[in-house]
């Protein structure tokens, strides 16, 4: 195949890219998507056996590598628990990032194959754009497994931080800047290999300070930065379906990060200097004070739900962590037979990574007109007779909305404290990861039933 | 004076994080996992410059080292490709509509 023509073809697998993303708009359209971008993906790997005419028996290896991993792939796209989710995007960005290191290694170390000319005499342009990409692909690399390691628990997701820190991570970056430009002089493989180094240094140290409640901005980034990571190799490699992706996946993640800072009303700069509550956490714990609250039981949640006409369920990464998702359906399905409209509340922060509390409604088969995003549902909390909090508990704070002090004051929360009665399923009284207590425990309207998520679900199940 | 290739490729990159900006607003905040899925399934294009690196060279060197790299950047981005595409198709085929009364 000619170059022109495998180029067309690129661009066409990138176009269909493209609408695998556009089908997303609507979950009607989104499973025509997935399959334009199969389709893409298919392209794109015919096309470049094609392009290469002399390849002999190492096809039958390719081959057999592509089916190693893909059968790797679908075991664990089959296998995994929707609760995991976020742990497995963590998981597959590093091996994004990997394999761009890889590639970028492999085109360093034999650049006449990619045509960027000799060892030792690669072309200036494809030097500087394979190191760029081979340090975003590492740092993608290391930060996605501490992401990786932080939500699946095996780390503690409590931040890390030490003196100094932002100034070594600045200090490590502008070093391999210097590096890259040294690289360019001297074409040094020792200095190819520093840099990669010192990358996958800066993709831990960039992640571990970060908390766990601000996973969903992390997990974000990290996407954005497996897209840069894929454009900077396609510069290298000339290729257009790498650098039209590239793009599409840098600016999906981003997008998301922003969605995700906003929900929680901080900037992205103060998410990524880490640390949310570190300091503010030991001054609210001594000013916490002995108020009533009145606690119930399921029986008491039972009659409440029964004789309502409308509930809100507002879930939260509790429900996630309990499992409690198809024991809240079962609720919601005899509420229902009762003639209670019931309909869900869905801040954008809740959970551990974007949309990641609509996944696992649709899993427990929850309709999706029934589910409503933040903007269109807050102003019926008003009119609405009992809301059901399941895991969820920074995000329905009234103190972001009436006490400036507070390190959450000015996020948007849900208005969950308007509603006649509120439910609020929670082991304890303790502080969420914001590390402040609630005002909501305490009010008047509020019944506190203090269980595991999935239990007291499965009580008032019970009693209905 | 010609213009350089390179200016092609960035004009190219550029437009598609313009088309990525507006794709991705468009995109419903209930399927964002669904997106985050999907985006590294199609990052995972990556594959072609592995299979190059793979390939590098004659054929019967096909082992130095860096089309060993260029094999193990082909499995990683295999395993990426068919988890990526099929947990999305997994999740997608879970946003079910209210059922229709019987």
């Amino acid at each position: 195949m000619t170059p022109n023509l495998s180029a067309v073809f690129y661009l066409l697998s990138g176009i269909l890219f493209i609408l695998a993303l556009r089908g997303l708009s609507s979950p009607e359209s989104s499973r025509q998507g997935n399959y334009f971008g199969i389709a893409g993906m298919a392209i794109a790997i015919i096309v470049t056996f094609l392009s290469i005419n002399n390849f002999g028996n190492g096809f039958i290896y390719v081959l057999a590598f592509l089916l190693i991993g893909g059968s790797i792939g679908a075991f664990i796209a089959f296998r995994i628990p929707m609760t995991a989710m976020p742990e497995l995007v963590a998981g597959f960005h590093s091996l994004v990032g990997l394999a761009a290191v890889f590639v970028a290694i492999a085109a360093f170390l034999k650049p006449g194959a990619f045509n960027l000319g000799n060892v030792g005499n690669i072309k200036l342009a494809s030097l500087i754009e394979m190191s760029l990409g081979a340090a975003i692909g590492a740092i993608t690399f290391s930060g996605s497994i501490i992401a990786f390691l932080k939500l699946r628990g095996i780390m503690s997701g409590s931040p890390i931080t030490f003196k100094g820190q932002h100034i070594i991570n600045l200090f490590l970056g502008l070093g391999i800047i210097f590096l890259i430009y040294y690289l360019c002089k001297t074409q040094s493989s020792n200095i190819f290999w520093s840099i990669v180094l010192i990358s996958f240094l800066v993709g831990v140290l960039l992640i571990i300070p970060i908390g766990g409640a601000d996973m969903p901005v992390v997990i974000s980034m990290l996407n954005s930065y497996s897209g840069w990571a894929a454009a900077g190799i396609g510069f290298t490699l000339e290729n257009t379906a790498l650098i039209i992706t590239g793009a599409l996946v840098g600016s999906s993640g981003a997008i998301l990060s922003y969605i995700m800072c906003k929900g929680m009303n901080r900037s992205f700069f103060n998410v990524i200097l880490g640390g949310w509550g570190a300091t503010d956490q030991s001054s609210t714990l001594q000013t916490k004070e002995q108020k009533p609250v009145k606690s119930g039981n399921a029986e008491d949640a039972a009659f409440l739900m029964k004789n309502a006409s409308s509930v809100i369920i507002v879930p939260g990464y509790g429900m996630a962590v309990a499992q409690a998702q198809h024991a809240l359906r079962e609720m919601v399905d005899s509420l229902k037979k009762n003639g209670v409209k019931v309909s869900y509340a869905i801040h954008p922060v809740a959970g551990r990574m974007p949309g990641h509390m609509n996944v696992l409604l649709a899993e427990a088969n929850v309709p999706y007109d029934e589910v409503f995003e933040l903007e269109e549902i807050n102003n019926d909390f008003a009119n609405c007779d009992v809301a059901y909090v399941i895991g969820a508990n920074d995000v329905t704070n009234p103190v972001a909305k009436s006490d400036p002090q507070s390190p959450i004051y000015g996020m948007p929360i849900l208005d969950v404290e308007k509603s006649k009665s509120v439910l609020f399923v929670k082991r304890s009284l303790s502080p969420g990861y914001a590390g402040i207590d609630n005002d909501l425990f305490y009010r008047d309207n509020t019944l506190m039933l203090f269980a595991d998520a999935k239990k007291m679900t499965e009580e008032i199940v019970k009693s209905l | 004076m010609e213009i350089d290739p390179f200016i092609f490729r960035l004009s190219i990159f550029i437009l598609s994080i313009f088309v990525g900006y507006y794709v991705v607003w468009s995109v419903t905040p209930s399927l964002h996992t669904p997106l985050m899925s999907v985006t590294n399934a199609i990052s995972s294009v990556i594959i072609v410059g592995a299979i190059i690196a793979a390939l590098a060279g004659t054929s019967d060197k096909i082992f130095e080292t860096s089309n060993i790299f260029g094999f193990l950047a082909i499995i990683l981005a295999a395993i990426n490709i068919f988890g990526g595409f099929l947990v999305t198709q997994r999740m997608l085929q879970m946003y079910k509509k209210k059922k229709n009364k019987k």
